[in-house]
């Protein structure tokens, strides 16, 4: 029972890793523009889907990877240059139905420039199973837990220790005294987009080896991690990470001791309760209405 | 309105009739074979829909350039339902409506030909079906036939296989799509009949990308071998998950995933892997006398010569079903859908890629187990099993 035990939570953790680094986009878009990105799942295909086709080129797997993350910050960043910005005096609702839009638009130029197939990348460092305490690990999930660890100590230090972080982070707080004290709001939005890729991207890479990639893997894995989020408090980072662990160890649980039928229903059902109690999320709301 | 004005008009009456009679009567003998498809070409399925028209138009081609059927050329009209039954019935009926087909043969997966079976018993249209369930002519409906060897038969061969090895206990698991919960239904119910207990059923979802849990709850049911029926990317997934569990025991697949692409997701995992599947996929291994050694080597040769890919057992499938059709208009001697239907109930000894098809008026698919080879991946590639 302890092996099996721990088989489903490093499971659930290696799919929580990336459910977190999907939930990070989701609240660093939040954050700037007040509104949700549906494109992020699209970031994450465009990631795996790329670093596959470009490394049916013959280049190594390190620069196709490289590659597919500048191909997913460059989306990204036209993204928001040609769709979000126009758009900036609009609604948030305004602005959520232009992502999904964009996120239509991605699939189905995903469909044309590849292919319709399912892909596999290879995995970083080989398949072979590492036996712990009862449980097997693959060394993909290593790479899965030890990227986004990186991910979200280096994501800490640049909001909180650079000059431009804290003014990605001022500007989310209030933007009009941000755009007051100099601070140019339209560049935290490009930059918060250009960096929402590059995670849902790193998040699409990472997992490609152990759950393939095709043109629509976007879709679920930006449900999750929108979902994963919300669980944690929009707009939050510790909580869009938290909540993206706590998902999949929902899911991974829910699989292996009640009913592998029913995980997704479990999941969900757990996370609207939890929203239900708790609107703002597990770490609390970041805006405070004031009436 | 005076007498030379009416003659007038008389006369061009007499002249458009007479018109329409010897165009309408000349297109009549032209008037190509309608056979309908739709078919999976995108989407989820898009492995089984793919190769299944690629294989259709290649023959309708080829038909027509020796000279067509009954004099007649034949038109392939081809819609793709990306997998969705709803868009299949869509198409189906507008084949049936307003192409006014003379046969269907279609359907790639189990669902979307159960969505269109009503309209074609309704529409009294012979529907070949593509789909693997044994549930698309088991009740025996008058309309519809299919050519895959249905997932019962998988699960016997597969059984049988089982016990050959000494395994007794089994374990299950399967996805939730049309086809999984079909051949989970079809094992669990004759696991007995062929002496093999089964002691864990587990399933997943469509989309699900991690089945570890599930598989760890297998190594601990004390199974000897695991049952994966499913199609799609979940069986690849198991797989790897299989491997990654420790899981000594063999895994069995279904013959949903006869396909290269199967075991190019699953890696290296896919090593000792053992399904059931047609004996188009390993032409070369079979013995020269092998009944369907022509057929098979022929139809991989035309199929790879024009595409550059490989073969799988799907476009087999499509193959037969249209050489079926065309066999049954040719020995009723018309296109006329209820004479049709009876000549395809009638076929006697047919070889075809899938194996020697008899069918009967109880048997609309006229298979039998031996028209399934045991499979084995072996360096990356298939094997025979003896």
């Amino acid at each position: 029972m302890g092996g099996q035990w721990l088989q489903f939570v490093a499971g659930g953790l290696t799919a929580g890793a990336i459910y977190a680094l999907v939930g990070l986009g989701f609240s660093i878009v939040f954050n700037a523009s007040g509104a949700i990105n549906f494109a992020q799942g699209e970031f994450v295909m465009i990631g795996g889907m790329s670093a596959v086709a470009l490394l049916a080129t013959g280049l190594p797997l390190s620069v196709a990877i490289a590659l597919a993350l500048a191909v997913a910050v460059i989306v990204g960043l036209l993204l928001d240059k040609l769709a979000i910005e126009p758009a900036r005096n609009a609604g948030t609702v305004t602005l959520i139905i232009i992502t999904i839009g964009a996120s239509l638009f991605l699939r189905g130029l995903a469909q044309l420039v590849w292919d319709k197939r399912i892909h596999v990348l290879p995995a970083f460092s080989g398949e072979q199973p590492i036996a712990l305490a009862g449980a097997t690990l693959l060394p993909q999930s290593l790479w899965v837990l030890g990227v986004t660890a990186l991910a979200v100590a280096v994501l800490s230090w640049f909001f909180g220790r650079t000059l431009f972080g804290k003014a990605m982070l001022a500007s989310s707080y209030n933007a009009l005294a941000a755009r007051l004290v100099g601070i140019q709001t339209r560049t935290v939005l490009l930059v918060s987009f250009g960096l929402a890729a590059l995670l849902g991207a790193l998040a699409g890479v990472l997992t490609a080896p152990i759950t393939f990639t095709s043109y629509d893997s976007g879709l679920m894995l930006g449900l999750k991690g929108f979902a994963a989020a919300m669980l944690g408090g929009l707009g939050s980072f510790a909580g869009a990470v938290v909540g993206g662990l706590v998902l999949g160890l929902l899911e991974a649980l829910s699989a292996g001791f009640v009913s592998s039928a029913y995980k997704d229903a479990i999941a969900f059902l757990v996370l609207l309760a939890l929203l239900f109690f708790m609107p703002g999320g597990l770490l609390g709301a970041r805006r405070i209405e004031r009436v | 309105m005076g007498p030379r004005s009416s003659i007038g008009a008389v006369g061009r009456g007499v002249a458009a009739a007479l018109a329409t009679l010897l165009i309408g009567g000349g297109a009549a003998a032209q008037e190509p074979i309608r056979i309908g498809t739709f078919l999976s070409v995108t989407g989820p399925a898009s492995f089984l829909g793919d190769p299944e028209l690629k294989t259709l138009e290649l023959y309708v081609e080829r038909l027509n350039a020796a000279g067509g059927v009954l004099g007649r050329k034949l038109q392939l009209i081809a819609y793709d339902d990306a997998g969705d039954a709803e868009k299949a019935r869509t198409f189906a009926k507008r084949l049936l409506e307003q192409d006014k087909v003379d046969a269907l043969v279609g359907g790639s997966t189990t669902g979307t030909t159960m969505a269109v079976v009503p309209l074609a018993e309704g529409a009294s249209v012979p529907f070949v079906s593509l789909a693997g369930a044994v549930v698309i002519v088991e009740p025996v409906k008058k309309w519809v036939f299919k050519t895959p060897h249905t997932d019962r038969m998988a699960c016997e061969k597969i059984f049988v296989d089982m016990k050959s090895r000494g395994f007794t206990k089994a374990a299950l698991i399967s996805g939730s799509g049309g086809f999984d919960k079909s051949m989970r239904a079809e094992c669990l119910k004759v696991a007995g009949q062929r002496g093999v207990e089964i002691v864990a059923d587990e399933t997943y979802g469509a989309s699900d990308t991690d089945m570890t849990p599930q598989l760890t709850k297998i190594r601990a049911s004390g199974a000897q071998a695991v049952l994966n029926a499913g199609f799609g990317q979940g069986p690849a997934i198991v797989t790897r998950n299989h491997r990654q569990v420790g899981l000594t025991q063999p895994l069995y697949q279904s013959h949903g995933v006869a396909s290269k692409e199967y075991i190019k997701l699953s890696g290296p995992a896919a090593e000792g892997v053992r399904l059931p599947a047609a004996a188009v996929l390993v032409g070369d291994l079979l013995p020269a006398d092998d009944v369907q050694k022509a057929v098979v080597v022929g139809y991989r040769d035309s199929y790879e010569g024009k595409y550059k890919s490989e073969i799988s057992t799907f476009g087999g499938h499509a193959y037969d079903g249209l050489m079926l059709v065309v066999g049954a208009m040719k020995s009723a001697g018309s296109t006329d859908k209820a004479k049709v239907r009876d000549a395809l109930e009638a076929t006697k000894g047919y070889v075809g890629t899938g194996g020697v098809v008899n069918m009967s008026a109880t048997d609309h698919m006229g298979l039998d187990l031996s028209a399934f080879r045991m499979l084995e991946v072996k360096n990356g590639t298939w094997a025979l099993v003896p």
